[in-house]
């Protein structure tokens, strides 16, 4: 049953990710990260790692894409127009797909991945809240203050990103 | 002819999920998003495939931590999610603010650093 949730989130998640790049419609595109965020939330279940479910549908669901959909409507673009793929952009692509089969020979080949366990015998500490919070503020102390710093920090970037200064053109 | 059959009985089935199906599926992601890096000329699509690939990496931290039984991954992500939440914010502030200079998030039409 497990396996079957797998590959409906799986698929629904990979499908839309194909959506966010392929749709010409920017809108689109932004609605269809929302939905590959929610398969992936979906998958972090089936991994038992709850907490880390609910805060990506929060966090990336709720806050992200919603700022997404927010400055493409507030921007207004013209549809895009197509363009030929420039050289560097075909090697690259090249290379991303010779390093993917790559990974996959190596992933499937027979190796240390071959050798992990089955979910089953492996004891499930993602999903106790009481780790998390043990981590956080015992091992992890020194990280959660630096990334509270850092909000701070992007709190005050973006104010000062967004103001109209006196001398910018759309001031007036 | 027993032995092999028993060896066989043995193996996983291929569509049983594994940790094979979980990182194989993070990397699917992952080249997904850096295809739209590579291939879309708007800026926010860009952005938006960036996030894809940020959460194909945490998709894989997670399944790697479930299925090694330990927490690290799980925290880890946790700071990722903060760390791109914080991205997100500044990347599209730093959008919004180029689209009122230049009227285009187009990112071959944003050249004027050139020569």
């Amino acid at each position: 049953m497990a396996d079957l949730f797998f590959y409906i989130f799986s698929a629904l998640t990979v499908g839309s990710a194909l959506g966010v790049v392929l749709n010409r419609n920017t809108v689109g595109a932004a609605l269809c990260l929302l939905l590959s965020l929610l398969g992936t939330a979906g998958l972090f279940v089936l991994l038992n790692a709850y907490l880390l479910a609910v805060l990506l549908v929060l966090v990336y669901a709720g806050a992200v894409a919603a700022l997404f959909v927010f400055v493409v409507m507030l921007l207004d673009m013209q549809g895009g127009v197509k363009r030929s793929a420039k050289k560097f952009t075909a090697v690259a692509s090249v290379g991303a797909l010779a390093l993917l089969f790559t990974g996959l020979a190596l992933t499937f080949g027979p190796g240390q991945l071959s050798a992990a366990p089955p979910a089953a015998t492996v004891p499930v500490l993602g999903a106790s809240l009481k780790l998390y919070g043990y981590q956080l503020f015992t091992t992890y102390l020194l990280p959660v203050q630096i990334v509270g710093f850092l909000l701070l920090a992007a709190m005050l970037g973006v104010i000062v990103l967004s103001r109209r200064y006196a001398g910018s053109e759309d001031a007036k | 002819m027993s032995s092999f059959v028993a060896l066989f009985a043995a193996l996983p089935a291929p569509w049983s999920v594994g940790l094979h199906q979980y990182v194989f599926l993070s990397a699917l992601l992952f080249v997904v998003g850096f295809f739209g890096v590579l291939l879309r000329k708007n800026a926010l699509v860009i952005f938006m495939s960036l996030e894809l690939m940020l959460v194909a990496a945490t998709l894989g931290f997670v399944a790697f931590s479930r299925y090694h039984g330990t927490m690290d991954g799980n925290v880890f992500v946790f700071f990722i999610l903060t760390v791109a939440a914080v991205e997100v914010a500044v990347g599209l502030a730093i959008i919004v603010a180029l689209f009122r200079h230049r009227r285009t998030v187009m990112v071959d039409e944003l050249n004027h650093l050139k020569n």
